[in-house]
């Protein structure tokens, strides 16, 4: 082992003569987040074990149990395997895999280190682009017997999509390549011909061992050819994303407004880039209303000025609206707002992407319903090669439009990871299902202006004497739901109402008649039966529809689309058994034949609401019963 | 270096007391009943020092909840009241009755006592008051399986925790949507380190217990652990006589329960000298670590235990 340490680690003595003078010293560090990638035997573990145990990380009752475990089930023979030290979870420890993303924590006298530590294994690029999105630098480690394989690729593909301007390629084990600098040479030649070739401008090559500790804290002499800095010394000195972050335009997403009394208006978020000063001139964004910065306060006094990387509370000379959600900027230098984009997308559940499907996403401080459009193509992270998809599985990545359904404050994710990286949500089971980066915004949102209309929506209701609305039924084929609407609608038509029933069958003759019965298609229908719905209740029209529209999260995007309180759920509720006794269009008989694909009940699932604004049980009304006790919902 | 530029280099602490603060930000705005989970030791006093600063002038939003076990310390009880008082925060206590009614103690029921005061206890007090987000002091440097749990920590309806179906948290962006009957804790020093949270209980004059400096105090030493006799519950062990000696503890829980280590350092910098120069780990001095090997607070966490 090299036994060359240098003072970049721990100073004892001064730690025991002058312990001011040290904590002063160490006030003053700053903060680097990295992560590490690598194969499963490229040697990770056993770096960042390194590097644990060489900034004295290690306290003795840790070392005694690693010791003990080293000879249990280490790798290592009776020596220590520091792989140990940093492999977590009981049931990867048995397995040898590193299987989620662990932090670990160490410093050196100038720095605090957060390092990610992300798998290596093929199916987790999740892990990997969640580690690497904190990250101001990646170590892509590669074992020097191996060189270059399909997994530097990715790894590299991947820090460099996710934005990471430091890129270190350790090249790892040279203690058992006998420190050969031809070897490596060709190593580090055949990765700049990779790395240029996906647009990695600039990365740090270095021959190391972290079994044996070359050119980690210190050159090492196993190495006289290499004219570099050890690991150490490179990630003590690089420049962090929070510090280059000061030179871009100011940027604060708003997260909360404090509001504690009449008096005081304060509006606190993280600053994402740029710097602040009380005086400053400011927009709101969407809005675009402007104003002055009068204090930034703070709980040790109001602050002369604040920076990217912190939390702040801004007070402004005007009461203008601003809340969760929107961007505060210079007055002269506001960011883009825009509802369509392309952006890459990483998917990261075990459910596909379903296109058109409306999901939440998560840009900044403000959540949004939006709906990504079938990929462009998908990223093959091995071949880095383009090829077609129709939709997204687990760890694909790929590029597509997304269309959010209000217009957001933006920046390219190039430009700025805090307003250009998002998450996307799904609406059902919550779970983060993905996340993206925003590329640019399409032309046609930032051209295509809403209209304001002279002839408002409230003159139109007002004219036909009636409050709009849209009743929405939905059921199983054979449920009933047209048969009810039709004698609600006759109802509603000899109480002089205006209506529109919207039948499924009919609007797939015309509108929709290029639409199938995919999951994709099935949405896009009701997506567009929505939009016409919309419409007409902006004509102050009572609309009644009747499809079977069995995925909840296409009705919440329908009810989403409308003037709140003026969507009622209708919930025809038959038993699957009920309604194919019944079959009047001899539908159910096919389906069972295998000669309907996808149809609801039999192969393609029907998802029942949870709250329907009224549900009809058809084993219990008529449907003349069913259809006097909706009008008297609708029209008390 | 290079000669410097106008750019100022934010400290690593600084940082630290951003993130933490924008996470405590998120939850206030994203969940509807938030409550901080008060334990009074060190890591909770950098954390309420932490919600006082996010949401100045205001008072932090939330109540702040002690899961008592009537085994602290009786310095413990004080300084929790004091910082109640000033923060302007309301302060619940809950004490497991059923644990109560039957006496639970660490003298008679070993594990038993940590799960029926703190596991069951914790449990209820979030479903009596309908807490949907609780905040904890937590940090991943504390532990192997904690390096790995997320900021945001879902628990099903009964308080589970699985590690295999973890929200992937991507740059400072948090998932806080859940479903029926989930909820959420949160653990918003996740990234600092002991050192981390000396340094700062320093620069920013935060009130800690006393019993975390040195002192002459009554100790018997127990499997190497050198036990406080805080109160006339004490039980001794036969022929066991409390000695003085000058100690202070790392961590604190149950007095009986909390390992002390021989010290003379009297002054927050001394204690951080001490523990720079140290050579064992924080949790050491921890009773309930040990019980069941290795992977002991990994089961602990999945049974609920914070």
């Amino acid at each position: 082992m090299s036994e060359t340490q240098e003072s970049s680690y721990k100073a004892d003595a001064l730690i025991a003569q002058d312990i001011d003078a040290y904590l002063l010293k160490h006030q003053h560090k700053s903060l680097l987040r990295f992560i590490t990638c690598g194969s499963v035997d490229d040697g990770k573990s056993t770096l960042i074990g390194r590097l644990l145990y060489d900034s004295k990380m290690i306290f003795e009752d840790q070392l005694a149990a690693l010791e003990a475990d080293s000879k249990k089930v280490g790798t290592q023979g009776q020596n220590i395997d520091f792989a140990l030290l940093v492999d977590g979870l009981a049931a990867e420890r048995e397995q040898g895999i590193t299987i989620d993303v662990a932090y670990r924590f160490f410093a050196t006298e100038r720095r605090k280190f957060i390092v990610a530590d992300t798998p290596g294994h093929e199916q987790y690029t999740r892990n990997m682009v969640t580690g690497a999105s904190t990250a101001d630098l990646a170590v892509i480690l590669i074992d020097a017997r191996k060189g270059v394989l399909t997994q530097t690729r990715r790894h590299s593909y991947l820090a460099h999509l996710i934005g990471i301007r430091h890129i270190v390629l350790a090249v790892n084990k040279m203690d058992l390549i006998g420190y050969d600098q031809d070897k490596y040479d060709s190593i580090v030649a055949e990765y700049r011909q990779f790395a240029a070739g996906i647009g990695i401008a600039h990365f740090t090559p270095m021959p190391i061992s972290g079994y044996a500790g070359d050119n980690i804290t210190s050159h090492s002499l196993n190495t006289p050819w290499y004219d570099g800095v050890p690991l150490v010394e490179f990630l003590e000195n690089v420049e962090l994303d929070v510090t280059a972050d000061q030179a871009k335009p100011f940027r604060l997403p708003v997260q909360w407004v404090n509001r504690p009394n009449l008096d005081f208006r304060g509006f606190a978020g993280q600053i994402s880039s740029g710097v602040v000063k009380p005086g400053d001139e400011i927009r709101v964004l969407p809005s675009g209303k402007a104003s002055k910065v009068t204090r930034i306060v703070s709980l040790d006094g109001d602050l002369h000025q604040a920076v990217a990387g912190q939390s702040i509370t801004l007070c402004f000379a005007d009461e203008i609206d601003c809340s969760r959600g929107d961007v505060i900027t210079p007055a002269d230098a506001p960011v883009q707002v825009a509802d369509q984009f392309e952006a890459t997308i990483v998917w990261m559940a075990d459910e596909a992407m379903t296109p058109g499907r409306a999901y939440w996403i998560k840009l900044g401080t403000q959540t949004v319903s939006a709906s990504i459009h079938a990929p462009k193509y998908q990223i093959n992270v091995n071949t880095l090669e383009h090829a077609a998809a129709k939709t997204l599985e687990l760890n694909a990545i790929g590029v597509a439009n997304i269309t959010t359904d209000r217009p957001i404050p933006f920046e390219p994710y190039e430009k700025s990871h805090a307003l250009g990286g998002f998450i996307i949500i799904d609406k059902m089971t919550n779970a983060t299902v993905g996340a993206g980066m925003l590329s640019f915004s399409l032309r046609r949102s930032q051209n295509v202006h809403w209209q304001a209309l002279d002839v408002s929506r409230e003159v139109h209701a007002g004219l036909k004497n009636q409050k709009p609305a849209v009743l929405w039924f939905t059921g199983l084929s054979g449920a009933g739901k047209s048969t009810i609407a039709n004698l609600v609608e006759k109802k509603l038509v000899r109480m002089n109402r205006h209506t529109f029933l919207l039948d499924g069958d009919n609007v797939r003759h015309g509108l929709n008649k290029d639409l199938g019965f995919t999951d994709a298609d099935r949405i896009e229908n009701i997506r567009r039966v929505g939009e016409v719905a919309k419409l007409m209740t902006d004509a102050g029209l009572i609309v009644i529809t009747a499809f079977i529209s069995p995925f909840r999260s296409e009705r919440e995007m329908v009810r989403k689309m409308m003037a709140p309180g003026e969507f009622i759920e209708i919930f025809i509720d038959t038993t699957l058994e009920d309604a194919e006794r019944r079959d009047v269009k001899g539908l159910y008989k096919k389906a069972r034949a295998g000669e309907l694909k996808n149809f609801t009940g039999i192969d393609s699932p029907y998802e029942p609401p949870h709250d329907a604004e009224i549900h009809i049980n058809t084993a219990k009304l008529t449907p003349e019963q069913a259809a006097d006790l909706i009008v008297e919902r609708l029209i008390p | 270096m290079q000669a410097v530029d106008a750019k100022i280099s934010l400290t690593h602490l600084q940082r630290l007391e951003a993130e933490s603060i924008h996470i405590m930000r998120e939850v206030v705005a994203e969940t509807e009943k938030p409550v901080m989970l008060y334990s009074v030791g060190k890591d909770s006093a950098v954390m309420l020092h932490l919600a006082r600063k996010a949401f100045y002038p205001a008072p932090p939003p939330f109540p702040l909840l002690h899961v008592d076990t009537t085994w602290k310390f009786k310095a413990m009880y004080e300084l929790r009241d004091r910082m109640a008082r000033e923060s302007g925060m309301e302060l619940l206590v809950y004490q497991n009755p059923e644990a109560k009614e039957k006496n639970i103690n660490p003298f008679d029921h070993g594990p038993l006592h940590t799960d029926m005061w703190k596991t069951e206890g914790l449990k209820q007090a979030l479903d009596l008051y309908g807490f949907d987000a609780a905040f904890g002091g937590a940090r991943r440097d504390e532990e192997k399986s904690r390096a790995k749990e997320r900021i945001f920590s879902f628990r099903s309806a009964n308080h589970r925790w699985d590690p295999k179906s973890q929200r992937p948290e991507l740059w400072n962006l948090y998932n806080a949507r859940k479903n029926k009957g989930e909820s959420i804790r949160v653990f918003p020093i996740s990234n600092w380190t002991e050192l981390d949270i000396w340094q700062y209980i320093h620069l920013e004059n935060i009130p800690i217990v006393p019993l975390y400096f040195a002192a002459e105090r009554p100790v018997v030493e127990r499997d190497g652990l050198l036990i406080m006799v805080d109160d006339e519950r004490f039980r001794f062990n036969p022929g066991e006589v409390p000695v003085q000696k000058s100690v202070r503890f790392r961590t604190l829980g149950c007095y009986p329960l909390s390992g002390a280590v021989e010290s003379n350092a009297h002054s927050i910098t001394e204690v951080i000298q001490e523990t720079l120069l140290t050579t064992t780990s924080e949790r050491q001095g921890r009773v309930i670590d040990k019980d069941a090997g290795g992977a002991s607070m990994e089961k602990k966490k999945q049974e609920g235990y914070f």
